[in-house]
């Protein structure tokens, strides 16, 4: 139009306009990704109910996912159980020097946050990263497309497996993990500040309200986990490199997922139980 | 595997002795990675172009995950206190309590974790093509050095991208605890920032979370190129690959994180 009279208007407009079609084109790709993974979600929660029962398949990915983590869960959780524990001993007694009440508030973290969070954290990255990676080359190998030709849904015979078995081995490695921190807590308190044990080990502290908080994040955590990465393998397109793309934005989309399901549950929790 | 284990004295010694041995490769591949990166870098043997190039996908492209993770992570922290805090009625020390957590220990640590999610898999899936494709010989057969062209740049502008994000997530962290405290406590802003500057924190508890988030970077840069190079057997290899990285620097972090507390206090 008057681009001659305002060349720099007709610039300006352009640029703010392609400013804003970008905005938009992000929020629509927002918008697709939630509801292909609520679809997803549902799907599975459909097939988890109606579908046939896969046996081998589930006890498989139970090992998979629980026996072969824990290792590398318990030294996570031992080692932050020691930082935490030191940390928070050093920073107390330039405030209070009685530290008798250490132990009870530690369990009190541990069971309300901490033990859930830092584990699924963890998982996102073991087990998510599994799970993509394992979906996502057999998606580029053309596997997941010979089992539709065998009118199999690969949500079905790929997905419900490992959001089941993840789904109830989540919760007794955050028992397991929990008790590993504590342990570990409860010796650098003991090394470090002179605490005894039987005074660390203390639950005057952990209530109902706390222990709900804590298996409600298991249970959003263990659910959320393995649907958003098969949907992220699931995705994979193009190659060694569409497998490694969709391995990253497995870990980190199962990584956000749990810090913003953290947030809620907390705040909500905190709102409930005070 | 099977048949050497079979006509060696035990399957479970046997077992542990390759696992062992698997174990000190890897540290003497970190080693001699770390070695030639850092003589590269001293020499300023490293392509500027591609070191630029990574530090803008790496640095600036991490942006809204650091931003999200962060403004969520200072929510929790105060949602955590709050319990506390509401016992004791210490609203001033609020600021205190969410502050030295966040500055020391949680901000680096998830922003190393995030970063390491986000760069390290996408730099090990990157090199790990290369690599399947035979895009690193290729490299060698026209006489680049593939770790002046590929991996230096890529290690340091890893390491760059940690610590400022670090910085610049610490900051963010303390804006979202400040404002969740105003929403689930009603304690003030300012109240807030008034606890976090008045003594009980220094200069030192920031320092102590920067140099942490060096080591870190370290740790990512390391195991994310060792593992993309040492890749093999097409796209599972590149699946297999980018999950062991993440694992490695995890675990990695985690064991730093506790060794360095003591060095540093």
């Amino acid at each position: 139009m008057s681009a001659s009279n305002e060349p720099s208007a007709g610039a300006l407009r352009s640029a703010r306009s392609s400013l804003i079609g970008a905005l938009g084109r992000q929020f629509l790709e927002l918008l697709e990704t939630v509801r292909d993974l609520y679809r997803v979600f549902v799907l599975t929660l459909y097939y988890s109910v109606r579908g046939e029962s896969n046996r081998p398949a589930f006890f498989r990915q139970m090992y998979e996912i629980g026996n072969r983590s824990l290792s590398f869960l318990s030294i996570v959780m031992g080692f932050i159980g020691m930082i935490l524990v030191y940390q928070g001993g050093l920073q107390t007694q330039r405030v209070v020097p009685d530290l008798s009440l250490l132990g009870a508030t530690f369990l009190q973290l541990l069971v309300r946050d901490l033990a859930a969070s830092i584990c699924a954290l963890m998982l996102a990255t073991r087990v998510g990263a599994g799970i993509a990676a394992e979906i996502g080359s057999m998606v580029v190998t053309e596997q997941v497309d010979a089992l539709r030709m065998c009118a199999t849904d690969p949500i079905d015979y790929l997905i419900r497996p490992r959001f089941l078995a993840c789904l109830s081995m989540f919760a007794a490695l955050v028992v397991i993990a929990a008790g590993v921190a504590f342990l570990a807590g409860m010796w650098t308190a003991h090394a470090f500040f002179g605490i005894n044990p039987r005074t660390f080990a203390n639950v005057s502290m952990v209530t109902v309200g706390d222990l709900t908080i804590g298996l409600t994040k298991c249970l959003a955590y263990g659910a959320a986990i393995p649907v958003i990465s098969g949907y992220c393998g699931l995705t994979a397109f193009g190659g060694s490199e569409g497998v490694g793309a969709a391995t990253t934005r497995a870990v980190v989309n199962s990584s956000l997922a749990v810090i913003v399901l953290n947030f809620v549950i907390s705040g909500a929790g905190y709102l409930v139980f005070g | 595997m099977s048949a050497e284990t079979s006509s060696g004295p035990s399957p479970a010694f046997a077992g542990l002795a390759q696992r062992a041995n698997d174990w000190l490769g890897l540290i003497g591949g970190f080693g001699v990675l770390f070695v030639e990166i850092v003589r590269r870098t001293l020499r300023r043997d490293f392509d500027r172009a591609e070191f630029l190039r990574n530090l803008y996908r790496m640095g600036i492209k991490s942006m809204p995950i650091v931003t999200v993770t962060a403004l969520f992570t200072g929510g929790i922290m105060v949602i955590q206190a709050a319990p506390i805090v509401q016992r004791y009625g210490a609203y001033g020390l609020l600021g205190w309590g969410a502050g030295f957590g966040t500055l020391r220990e949680i901000a680096p640590l998830l922003t190393a974790l995030m970063i390491n999610g986000r760069v390290g898999a996408n730099n090990t899936a990157e090199l790990g093509t290369m690599a399947v494709t035979e895009q690193i010989d290729a490299l060698r057969a026209l006489a680049i050095d593939p770790v002046g062209f590929l991996v230096a740049p890529r290690f340091l502008a890893i390491v760059i991208t940690l610590f400022l994000s670090t910085i610049f997530s610490d900051a963010l962290a303390l804006l979202g605890a400040a404002y969740a405290g105003l929403g689930f406590l009603g304690v003030e802003p300012a109240v807030f920032y008034r606890g976090l500057t008045t003594g009980l924190l220094g200069f030192g508890d920031v320092a102590h979370g920067l140099q942490k988030s060096i080591v870190f970077g370290v740790v990512i840069g390391l195991s994310s190129c060792h593992y993309g190079l040492s890749t093999k057997g097409g796209a599972p290899g590149v699946g297999r690959s980018v999950n062991s990285t993440v694992v490695a620097s995890a675990a990695g972090i985690f064991v730093l994180d506790y060794l360095l507390s003591f060095a540093l206090s």
